[in-house]
């Protein structure tokens, strides 16, 4: 073929190119290019046309000098005729440049995707294969829309080409990827399905990946894929090597089809029939059966396949997770894999371990393994490979096993890399409470973390030996002891002080009685490590000092001089400065009794969900490990009351001094660790304003602003709630739901839909409710926001204005029908009639938009004393309607009004009456 | 002071590394390679902060040098330091190449030992680095302790820069002023900057340790002197006098006494060295004036008209004139006509460059050129950069004269009459750019 080769050599180019590699510096570079881009442009602009060949060559040249850098800002038409060309060669880099360079130049997109459509319908494989490589590569919005209905017909017709099938599903894959919303796939997925029986393996190949992409988008119209599939695998697994010729690969039959299709059964459940399920069952046996045989080559490249196949197999059986046996033997294949030499396997191994362990078949066996997991945490050199260690030992971890695990983990912690420190604190902290059997087992355990790893023991973990403490009377003894003795150590960590600070300030009268602990003793411990300390736990230690004074008056003046110092008394921080003085004027003013009261022991905290774990979760959300790692049973089983709850418990709270403070250290006793005591403000002042409104500000704080837009039609509501930061930082998980007294539930339905529970600094949320009123109802629903600002968590409370007359419906009416309703209300208990003092100024037209506000309509001319005001209207709830009628007769000498009302339900027109008669 | 001092060349590769403080560890020669010589986007700024070490880098042809410091020194300081060592290093050995660098690496060694001292600047008087600091190898033995101890007593003497006992049968003296005129002027006419700055360069073969006075046009001098002595001659001469903005000075002026009288006296070195540099930036006389006249046919013609005036004595000889037309970038075709000299479209270089060898004051010339553009996608307009030009004349666009420099020896039985004295204007293009 030398003609063919000269055409495909290209001189011009090599020359070009190798000028470029020779270039001693950047300038020469963009000189050379510079005279080249020149040289194309006089070419391009030469009034003979060019031959393809050198056609080719520039749009090549232009293509390599773009590569390098350099805008091209021209050839792209040059390109497009390219296309048109019935040379394989010219038509290829045409397409590779418009590859390359394409972007949504509406002129150009018309003439590509007619070429594209050409060449689509040319039924010359090789040119359609190069359109639809050219269409899968650009991938883009308006590609999808041209052709995504063309190719699924190329893919299931029956006289495509293998290749052209091939590429049609791989473009296909990648459309759908793009712009899933373009790709209709319905009417073909059933001949998409029986792609998988082709008999050309690669199409069957790269069908796999594309029904494995929409099945997991619609697993129900892929459902007839599973059958094909374990036939297909079983035909391949037990196929002699020699039927597959081109695709086998190092004696492993087709492990990428292998692959994928032990990929596509993982979306769906076992099978039902029995006969495909013993055949899957044969399969998975099969494989597990040949990784037992000897390699048939030393390859590194047999091995990785034939590893790819049984691990695919593995996650394949573990997903299932019915087969006792099978799980197993997959158990017992791993544990061969921890042993081997080769490092991606032992992580591998760990990983599919870590699954394993979480169910109930198979979490035995991998209990045998634990020496060599452990020893796999010691020796292994690389930190990934540990990291998987960890988490299989926490999967793995119940209570036979806990003491010996924690106790590892804890050895580990001494040595472990800085990367992962944290995590394996939380993963004891985690551990140790869940199986502890004797609670001094988990203060110790808790206190040697802080020992070992101070720095990465997150505030959850304190917070929660501390509620645990708390919690059980039997090991408060125990545990004032262990801190008393750990905060002798010369030097200790902050965490280790606080939580010192907080057990002894509690119950350091347990361990009083000993001399070598004696109260002196103690506050002196505490208080040397006093200036080392971070402002908040100098507040604390604050609080555990006044704790002391209750606790022993022997070292009441000891403490009263401490507190009493400059340092305290004038420190530089607000919090510690109002400490010190609110607590020794509590000490000198109380009594003793007094004392006892406000500083009595914490009560019990709430049983709740740990908030480690909600930690380790947010950590896991974040990526850092894989969902299914750290899975074992118990965990998953509190997974979903996990997500169940909004927000996780506050730390805070966990802290609080005393449940009730009295008034005058109020803010400061509630919560030892923020200056921003959680205020829960019930707003009710601005609910007035809103009877006659529907919009507005509701609530305004420093930190948040609640406003309101609503309309009201017939017995529907639908308010608009906006919640907007009024700070630079960010609200944490915030959440808002409305609550409502048990009997208003039944008159009025209020639904919520869910807000995002990140709201940024300075930006706005909107909520919107939904409220359908069943029947006359004279409560009000209550509005709850919670949210996490600067690590304190911000209750609030607002009356949400939904009122009986919002579902007011006006009704005119002339004289004759009002007087002639009114009289029929005459009955005693359907009138209210109330006189009442203006409280504002008494005008007509205020007077008049308060009316309409409120929601009746007003009647000109039927009351013979033009002053007088007369309205009517309809409520309207899901039970009744209930007709209204009122007047309203100012008196502007004596500045008061008779307000009469005549509804057919007498409720409703006492709470009418008692709306309204605020409103003057 | 400075930490170290790398030299590397275009590919980044370290060609010579001189710590001369423990600060400065060994990945500071890859931080600079990695940072700056290999950055992405085009390096801007001469001083790069990089892990809280400075790095100042003059780069000559392909090779860069860089000074190095984690301390808080005087940046103008560094500069002056690392353009020294490129003058010396040219004294040495001529151009500054990989290649020369490579051959003479010894030398560069014992140089950096001998100018730069625990990252103190030193003497860099090329004159006096060539007494002991030679190409040709240890000349010990030839030495005698006599001429030994006179290195010694020059080196760290008062006057560091010339050793004494120097003998010339004829004393010579040779005095360049040469400028380099900067200017930016609208399509228009109008000025919008211009400076010139420049240098007086000295070459003296004198013997002995003579004492010299230079004298120029400065406005304050003469003012001062006006005042003083007769009143035509200042208005006489008023009009010719300058006004410099800035100078600095060689180190063997005595800066006290300029300070104080504003009179330039010194002990030169000998050989060539440069006795001052000035900048001026009133009442420069512009040499070329340069008018274009660029007109759209079109989306797909240029036409380019580039009048040149040149603005001096008509006896004066304009030489290496250059004017250098940039070209839009989507260009596809040239054609140029013009009267003078030589003009051709360089495509490397998008521009038109019209050539001209010599041209006398007071002439005019023009060119014009046809420029067809391709059709492009995009719909950016050219940004017209501005047509710079090149020249050398015979004269100082400042305005500067020398008026005198006199020659005072008195040990040596020659006056300042026996000196022969020659003087040089030339005035060469900055950066002469027309907006058009």
């Amino acid at each position: 073929m030398p003609a063919v080769s000269k055409g495909d050599g290209m001189r011009g180019l090599a020359v070009f190119i190798s000028d470029i590699r020779n270039c001693k510096s950047k300038e020469a570079e963009v000189k050379r290019i510079n005279k080249e881009l020149a040289n194309i442009r006089s070419k391009f602009k030469g009034d003979k046309a060019l031959d393809g060949y050198s056609k080719k060559k520039y749009v090549c040249k232009l293509l390599f000098i773009f590569l390098l850098g350099h805008d091209i800002d021209f050839g792209h038409m040059e390109a497009v005729n390219l296309l048109s060309s019935n040379k394989y060669t010219e038509k290829q880099i045409g397409y590779l440049f418009i590859s390359v360079l394409v972007n949504s130049n509406s002129d150009l997109i018309r003439l590509i995707n007619n070429a594209i459509k050409n060449d689509l319908a040319s039924r010359n494989p090789t040119f359609m294969n190069l359109a639809l490589h050219c269409i899968a590569n650009v991938g883009s919005r308006e590609m999808a829309e041209a052709f995504a209905s063309e190719i699924p017909r190329i893919l299931v017709a029956g006289d495509s080409m293998d290749s052209v099938k091939q590429s049609a599903a791989l473009c296909l894959l990648r459309l759908n990827r793009t712009s899933p919303d373009l790709v209709p796939m319905e009417e073909w997925t059933a001949r998409v399905v029986h792609l998988l029986n082709d008999q050309h393996l690669g199409v069957v190949t790269a069908a796999t990946s594309l029904i494995i992409t929409l099945a997991q988008k619609s697993p129900d119209d892929f459902k007839t894929s599973v059958s094909l599939a374990v036939t297909r695998l079983s035909r391949i697994v037990t196929s002699a090597s020699i039927d597959l010729q081109d695709y086998t690969y190092y004696f492993v039959a087709a492990p990428w089809l292998s692959v994928k299709l032990l990929r596509l059964l993982q979306c769906y459940p076992p099978p039902e029939d029995t006969a495909l399920r013993s055949r899957l069952t044969e399969c998975l046996e099969t494989i597990l059966n040949k990784a037992q045989e000897p390699p048939k080559s030393k390859k590194v490249q047999h091995s990785n396949a034939r590893n790819a196949v049984l691990l695919e197999a593995i996650a394949l059986i573990i997903h299932h997770d019915s087969e006792p046996t099978l799980l197993v033997r997959a158990c017992n294949q791993l544990g061969q894999f921890l042993q081997h030499r080769e490092t991606n396997l032992r992580y591998l191994a760990l990983e599919s371990m870590c699954t394993l362990a979480s169910s109930e078949f198979s979490h035995e066996a991998v209990k045998t393994h634990i020496e060599t997991v452990i020893s796999a945490l010691k020796t292994e050199r690389d930190v990934s490979v540990r990291q998987r260690a960890v988490d299989l030992l926490y999967a793995m971890c119940d209570r036979s096993n806990a003491r010996q695990i924690v106790a590892e983990m804890l050895g580990y912690l001494e040595t472990a890399d800085y990367s992962i420190r944290e995590e394996i604190v939380l993963k004891v902290a985690i551990l140790a409470e869940k199986y502890a059997v004797d609670y001094t087992w988990y203060v110790d355990t808790i206190l040697n973390l802080i020992r070992i790893a101070g720095d990465h023991v997150s505030e959850e973990v304190w917070y929660r030996v501390i509620q645990i403490v708390i919690n059980r009377d039997d090991v408060q003894g125990y545990a004032a002891k262990t801190v008393f003795e750990a905060l002798q150590a010369p030097a200790c960590h902050e965490n280790l002080v606080k939580v010192g600070g907080y057990i002894l300030g509690e119950f350091g009268n347990l361990i009083a009685g000993d001399p070598r602990s004696s109260p002196l003793v103690q506050f002196n411990l505490l208080h040397s490590k006093f200036h080392l300390c971070s402002v908040p736990t100098r507040a604390l230690l604050l609080s555990a000092y006044i704790k002391f004074i209750n606790l022993f008056p022997e070292v009441k003046a000891t403490i009263q001089d401490v507190l009493r110092s400059d340092s305290q008394l004038r420190n530089a921080d607000v919090e510690l400065q109002q400490r010190a003085v609110e607590y020794l004027r509590l000490s000198c003013i109380a009594s003793a009794d007094i004392l006892a009261t406000v500083l009595e022991e914490m009560p019990p905290f709430p049983e709740r969900e740990s908030s480690i774990l909600a930690k380790l979760k947010k950590k896991k959300g974040s990526g850092k490990l894989p969902e299914n790692v750290n899975g074992n049973a118990e965990l998953h089983a509190e997974e979903p009351a996990a997500a169940n709850k909004a927000s996780p418990p506050p730390p805070t709270e966990v802290l609080a001094l005393n449940p009730t403070p009295p008034a005058a250290a109020h803010s400061l006793l509630v919560d030892v660790f923020s200056d921003l005591s959680a205020p829960t403000a019930v707003a009710e002042d601005h609910l007035s304003r809103f009877v006659c409104k529907n919009n507005g500000v509701l609530y305004e704080s420093q930190l948040l602003q609640v406003g309101l837009k609503s309309e009201y039609r017939q017995n529907l509501g639908r308010i608009y709630v906006f919640y907007g930061n009024k700070t630079s930082s960010s609200f944490l998980s915030f959440s808002s739901w409305v609550s409502s007294s048990d009997v208003l539930k039944t008159q009025l339905n209020v639904h919520a839909k869910a807000v995002e529970p990140v709201i940024e600094g300075g930006a706005q949320v909107q909520q919107v409710l939904n409220i359908e009123c069943v029947t006359d109802f004279s409560d009000v629903p209550v509005l709850n926001v919670q949210f996490r600002y600067a690590g304190t968590l911000q209750n609030i409370e607002v009356k949400l204005p939904v009122m009986l007359n919002k579902f007011f419906q006006p009704t005119e009416m002339t004289s004759q029908d009002f007087f002639q309703r009114w009289k029929q209300l005459g009955a005693p208990q359907q009138e209210v009639q109330k006189i009442f003092k203006a409280q504002h100024p008494m005008e007509t037209d205020a007077a008049k938009a308060k009316l309409l506000g409120f929601g009746v309509a007003l009647l000109e001319g039927v009351d013979p004393n033009p002053a007088n005001f007369v309205g009517a209207g309809i409520i309207h709830s899901k039970s009744a309607q209930v007709g209204c009628l009122l007047r309203l007769e100012p008196n502007t000498h004596a500045q008061m009004y008779r307000l009469t009302l005549r509804t057919s339900r007498d409720s409703v027109s006492q709470r009418l009456c008692q709306l309204l008669s605020e409103q003057f | 002071m400075i930490g170290g001092l790398f030299i590397y060349n275009h590919k980044g590769e370290v060609l010579i590394s001189r710590v001369y403080r423990d600060d400065i560890g060994r990945n500071a020669v890859d931080a600079f390679r990695v940072n700056v010589i290999h950055a992405r986007q085009q390096v801007r700024s001469p001083v790069t902060n990089i892990a809280r070490t400075s790095f100042f880098h003059v780069k000559r042809s392909n090779i860069w040098l860089a000074a190095v410091t984690k301390q808080n020194v005087n940046a103008a300081m560094v500069f002056e330091f690392l353009y020294k060592m490129c003058d010396v290093m040219t004294a040495y050995f001529g151009k500054i190449s990989e290649e020369n660098i490579k051959n003479n690496f010894v030398l560069i060694y014992e140089l950096l030992d001998e100018i730069l001292d625990f990252g103190y600047p030193q003497n860099s008087e090329t004159g006096a680095l060539k007494t002991f600091i030679t190409q040709q190898g240890i000349k010990g033995q030839f030495q005698t302790k006599e001429e030994q101890s006179q290195i010694t007593s020059q080196v760290t003497g008062q006057i560091g820069w010339r050793r004494e006992g120097i003998k010339y049968r004829r004393n010579e003296l040779f005095l360049d002023v040469l400028e380099s005129v900067n200017l930016l002027m609208s399509p228009q006419g109008q000025v919008l900057s211009a400076h010139v700055s420049g240098r007086v360069v000295m070459k003296s073969y004198l013997s002995g340790m003579p004492e010299c006075k230079f004298g120029m046009n400065d406005k304050i001098v003469i003012d001062k002197q006006g005042k003083g002595g007769a009143t035509d001659d200042a208005a006489k001469s008023g009009k010719q006098s300058i006004a410099i903005d800035d100078c600095t000075f060689h180190q063997c002026v005595r800066l006290s006494k300029f300070d104080s009288e504003r009179s330039i006296s010194f002990i030169p070195p000998d050989g060539e060295y440069e006795l001052m540099r000035y900048r001026t930036t009133k009442d420069i006389i512009l040499p070329f004036r340069v008018i274009p006249l660029v007109r759209e046919v079109g989306r797909t013609k240029l036409e380019v008209k580039v009048v040149i005036k040149s603005n001096f004595k008509p006896s004066l000889l304009a030489q290496k004139i250059e004017v250098r037309i940039p070209t839009p970038l989507n260009t596809s075709g040239v054609q140029v006509i013009c009267m003078k000299g030589k003009a051709k479209y360089k495509a490397s270089e998008n521009a038109i460059v019209w050539k001209i060898k010599r041209m006398a004051g007071m002439k005019e010339s023009q060119i014009s050129a046809e420029i067809e553009l391709l059709p492009t996608n995009d719909k950016k307009k050219w940004a017209r950069p501005p047509i710079s030009m090149n020249f050398e004349v015979p004269f100082a666009p400042s305005g500067l004269k020398v008026r005198y420099l006199k020659v005072f020896e008195s040990k040596l039985n020659y006056s300042d009459h026996d000196v022969i004295k020659w003087v040089r204007y030339i005035g060469r293009s900055g950066i002469y750019e027309t907006r058009c």
